[in-house]
């Protein structure tokens, strides 16, 4: 079986698990808010059903953000334009509307809410649920 | 008329006015009639004289280019630089040059003037050199390494031009004129005393009323100059800058009509007395007038191209008004200057011996006309007066007012809205202000668009200023509002924003935004705005930028103090401060990059950067490098990068003095200043220039007497040659004026605006950037010391800061929530090293 074979046959497995375990994903705690840099993004290591994830977490505390409906959001930590993982590491702003975070690389904008890149309709980051119980931080795998 | 085989047309000249001519050709459609040959006789293809003396304050042949070297090619004419025409033969229709014979049916020739130098025996030796093409400059620089001191033949404007390059090749310069005052065609002997003393208190001695009489050999220079009354100069360079001729050698040579003193004669379509040949610029003679200005001669140049393409632009005569910088002395005259063709005419004149300004107006008898004027000392009145004089719009019942002191009850300069359509408001190219109009009529936006569609203000630059009120003026008349914002976020520009922290005294992005944020964005910043006021409060109030108020706004480069490479990997560069590094230091960096698998690259800022460091491994790192006593480099910030230098006098045969040790006190000097882009510095300990200072943004060179400054320049993408900005400074002299030119800049660069494209776009240019740094004319001079004295004395290593905060340290970790490494990391060796795989 050819590499590239082989990675099609994973990705319908793992296709098939995550529609199975949808449901059954847990929420689990990540970190606690202390980690967290306020108007900025911090890197976490997360198991999920579909295999280990790196994920960018960004925190924007919401008395200094005006009208935005959720002060904590995660999405990949892979820049798919650098293939490297740094999206928490760049600067987090908000344009036309959208909080945003731009690519510390090559400086192309993703929506935070729902990873879409801004200056490519094709690309998108994953996205995933994420909130404050407390002090800790929750992320739904 | 054939079209299908175009007429022969043979341009005998390349400099400004011939260029001019083949611009009309390219531009207006004269190729589709004409096949174009171009001779030249330099090796050099058309380039600005106007700005000559810039070849000795930094600019080179390519700069002066009026033209990219491809533009020949690309249109189809043909140019034929180092290829002089020696005849012109009207028989066969044919000029021969040293390489061969081309038939013509017209010629234009544009061969312009050669300077005149006087019949005095001794003229020819070795050293005695003109004033007229690069070759001559070339000559002039050569003859100079061995000379220490330089006369000038002759105190026109162009005697003075040569002085003022003699001077900036640290001669001790004379100038000698045979008249009783310095530029006696253009100002009076109350200007011409004023002149004199401002020109001598640059170092510049002057002579009048000297005729040469005789050159030999000196006793302690190279020559000696005798004078009428048996007087001496002893000098070892001499330039003769006595006056121009025109070349008119090949139209004598083939029986043209020539004037009485010299001159092709040419009718007003600049047509010979054969009227297959044609004559613009300094070589032509019309109405018994030589006109040796530019602007005259691009008029030529248009009226030969109407002749040429059956138009029926005529040349009418040219006004001489000219705005002159000498020596960094103002110059202006407008029309009859000396009041002397007017009878019955009336002047006013006013004399500040304190300020050292003179001006003079000569009004009609009425009162009511402006017939002239003269300006020395300050030019600033010159643009509204000019428009007074060449509009012939009525003076103010009080002209006195116009040359008055601003003030002292002064009118107002003339503003763009009194200007009539018909307004010249660039000459060189003919632009009127309704040319001007119609531009942004038909879609020109900004002061660039018109340029580029009108060509106003790209001869000699002298109505820049003029241009751009009209310009402003005209797009607000028309509701226009010019969008400076920097970004969506705030409707200022970095300047402004600078301006409002600095006055506010605000210290964070978050108070900025809340206070002059626009309403409708969520206030959040973005990647424009952020780093750039991150970069305006650091050059302000230097707090840390690791600091939890600022360090959401950093690039990450500056969140982690390293240089992030496309691996998400960092590079690390500690500071080695001009270069000079300590064998234990060495090792040092030796075992820290082989600790760390660090691929290691010297720099071409004469330090060592380590690349591929892990983040969770920089602060171990950067503990290692301060226990051994390096500081951070900030090659990861828009701030001071390095200071090279060469090794100057401590080792060097040819060093004159010690610019290591002064590119170390720099270094450390400026060292964590933030600014709106880098900035890099290079000292050199001679004039050899080992460390290549003319291509930083501060460049400084050893001389005798001390340091030459140069500003402005940059390699990279756009290379730039720095400009001198001041010479044989001490050290105090120096850094003072460093001090004030780095702050001047920080407050009103845009963002990523290096000091090149800065200084381009700096209205004025140099004149205006001596003016406010030398001269303090802006009377900031104390303040821009002061805050630089504040970032100095408030400098801290942002490494030894972050590495003693464990709350800083925090987030140099890969993951917030596991210890392991990013595992997508992998790395493949090359040439003994590791790099990205």
């Amino acid at each position: 079986m050819t590499a590239t074979a082989m990675k099609n046959e994973m990705d319908s497995v793992d296709f098939q698990n995550s529609m199975t375990l949808e449901t059954s994903t847990a929420w689990q705690k990540v970190c606690t808010k202390a980690d967290l840099v306020a108007f900025s993004g911090v890197a976490a290591w997360l198991e999920t059903a579909e295999g280990s994830a790196q994920v960018a977490i960004f925190y924007l505390p919401s008395q200094h953000s005006k009208g935005l409906s959720s002060e904590l959001f995660a999405l990949d930590h892979f820049d798919p334009f650098a293939n490297a993982n740094v999206i928490a590491r760049g600067i987090v702003g908000d344009l036309k509307g959208a909080a945003v975070v731009a690519s510390p690389i090559y400086k192309q904008h993703f929506r935070l809410e729902d990873g879409q890149c801004l200056e490519d309709e094709s690309v998108k980051l994953r996205t995933w649920k994420i909130e404050f119980r407390g002090e800790e931080v929750w992320v739904k795998g | 008329m054939n079209m299908t085989t175009p007429e022969q047309l043979i341009i005998i000249g390349n400099g400004m006015v011939g260029h001019h001519l083949v611009e009309q050709l390219v531009d207006n459609g004269g190729l589709e009639r004409y096949q174009v040959t171009v001779f030249g006789e330099e090796r050099h293809r058309a380039y600005d004289r106007v700005h000559l003396s810039e070849y000795f304050s930094g600019r080179d042949a390519e700069s002066l280019a009026l033209c990219d070297a491809d533009y020949y090619a690309t249109n189809g004419v043909e140019l034929r630089t180092g290829e002089a025409v020696i005849e012109i033969d009207r028989t066969t229709h044919e000029v021969i040059t040293d390489q061969g014979r081309y038939p013509y049916d017209r010629i234009v020739l544009a061969t312009g003037s050669y300077p005149f130098v006087p019949p005095i025996p001794g003229n020819d030796r070795e050293g005695c050199l003109v004033y007229r093409t690069l070759d001559d400059l070339d000559a002039i620089r050569a003859a100079a390494e061995n000379a220490t001191t330089g006369v000038v033949v002759g105190g026109g404007l162009l005697g003075l031009e040569a002085a003022n390059a003699l001077r900036g090749l640290n001669l001790d310069t004379a100038v000698i004129e045979f008249a009783s005052r310095l530029m006696p065609m253009q100002v009076d002997n109350e200007g011409g005393e004023l002149l004199r003393e401002k020109i001598e208190e640059l170092g510049v001695q002057v002579l009048t009323e000297r005729a040469t009489q005789r050159i030999e050999d000196g006793e302690a220079s190279q020559h000696r100059m005798v004078f009428q009354d048996d007087k001496i100069l002893e000098t070892d360079l001499i330039v003769f800058s006595a006056g121009i001729r025109p070349r008119d050698q090949l139209a004598r040579g083939c029986g043209l009509e020539i004037g009485e003193r010299g001159g092709v004669v040419v009718d007003d379509q600049c047509q010979t007395s054969d009227p297959a040949i044609l004559a613009i610029g300094e070589v032509a003679l019309w109405n018994q007038s030589i006109f040796g200005l530019v602007a005259p001669g691009y008029q030529m140049a248009k009226a030969a191209f109407s002749t040429l393409t059956s138009g029926d632009t005529h040349f009418s005569g040219a006004d001489m008004s000219t705005k002159l910088k000498l020596l960094g002395v103002d110059v202006g005259s407008i029309g009859d200057a000396h009041g002397n063709q007017n009878p019955g005419a009336r002047m006013f004149r006013y004399l500040d011996p304190i300020k050292q300004e003179y001006r003079k107006l000569v009004v009609s008898s009425d009162g009511k006309k402006l017939l002239g004027a003269m300006l020395v000392g300050n030019n600033s009145v010159y643009d509204t007066l000019l428009q007074y004089y060449s509009n012939g719009i009525e003076l103010p019942a009080e002209p006195a007012s116009l040359i008055l002191p601003q003030g002292s009850g002064a009118a107002p300069a003339l503003g763009p809205d009194a200007l009539p359509e018909t307004a010249m408001i660039c000459s060189c190219h003919n632009v009127t202000k309704g040319d001007i109009c119609g531009s942004i009529d038909s879609g020109a936006m900004d002061l660039a668009g018109v340029k580029g569609a009108t060509k106003a203000s790209t001869g000699c630059g002298g109505c820049t200023a003029l241009l751009k009120s009209v310009v402003d003026h005209e797009l607000e008349s028309r509701g226009v509002e010019v969008d400076k914002s920097i970004c969506e976020h705030f409707s200022y520009t970095r300047q402004e924003l600078y301006d409002i922290v600095r006055v506010e005294g605000i210290k964070t992005f978050s108070e900025l935004i809340e206070k002059h944020g626009n309403a409708d964005t969520h206030h959040l910043g973005c990647d424009i705005c952020k780093p750039a006021v991150a970069s305006i409060l650091a050059s302000c109030f230097n707090e840390p930028i690791t600091d939890a108020a600022h360090i959401p706004l950093q690039d990450t480069n500056d969140t982690f103090m390293a240089n992030m490479q496309k691996n998400g990997t960092y590079s690390v560069v500690p500071r080695i401060a001009g270069g000079e590094i300590t064998p234990d230091k060495l090792i040092v960096l030796g075992e820290v990059a082989k600790k760390y698998s660090l691929y290691s690259k010297v720099t071409g800022g004469q330090r060592i950067d380590l690349f591929g460091a892990r983040l969770e491994d920089l602060p171990d790192i950067w503990g290692e490098l301060i226990a051994a006593g390096f500081e951070t480099g900030h090659a990861y910030g828009k701030s001071l990068r390095t200071v090279k230098s060469c090794v100057g006098s401590t080792w060097c045969r040819y060093g004159v003095q010690d610019s290591v040790g002064m590119a170390i006190w720099l270094e450390n000097r400026y060292k964590g200043l933030r600014s709106p882009h880098k900035i890099k510095f290079g000292v050199s300990g001679c004039t050899r220039e080992c460390a290549e200072a003319q291509s930083k943004d501060i460049g400084i060179i050893a001389t005798e007497n001390g340091w030459n400054l140069y500003v402005c320049g940059n390699g990279g993408m756009r290379p730039r040659h720095a400009e001198l900005f001041a010479t044989d400074l001490d050290d105090e002299q120096l850094y003072r004026i460093i001090d004030r030119f780095l702050m001047f800049y920080v407050r009103t660069a845009d963002r990523l605006q290096r000091t090149s494209v800065w200084r381009e776009n700096l209205e004025g240019g140099l004149d205006y950037l001596k003016e406010v740094i030398l001269e303090d004319s802006l009377g900031i001079n104390d303040e821009l010391e002061r805050q630089m004295q504040t970032v100095v004395d408030t400098y801290q290593c942002e490494w030894a800061d972050a590495i003693s905060d464990p709350e800083k340290l925090k987030r140099f970790r890969s993951f917030v929530n596991d210890d392991r490494p990013d595992p997508s990391i992998i790395m493949t060796s090359e040439r003994g090293q590791l790099r990205p795989a």
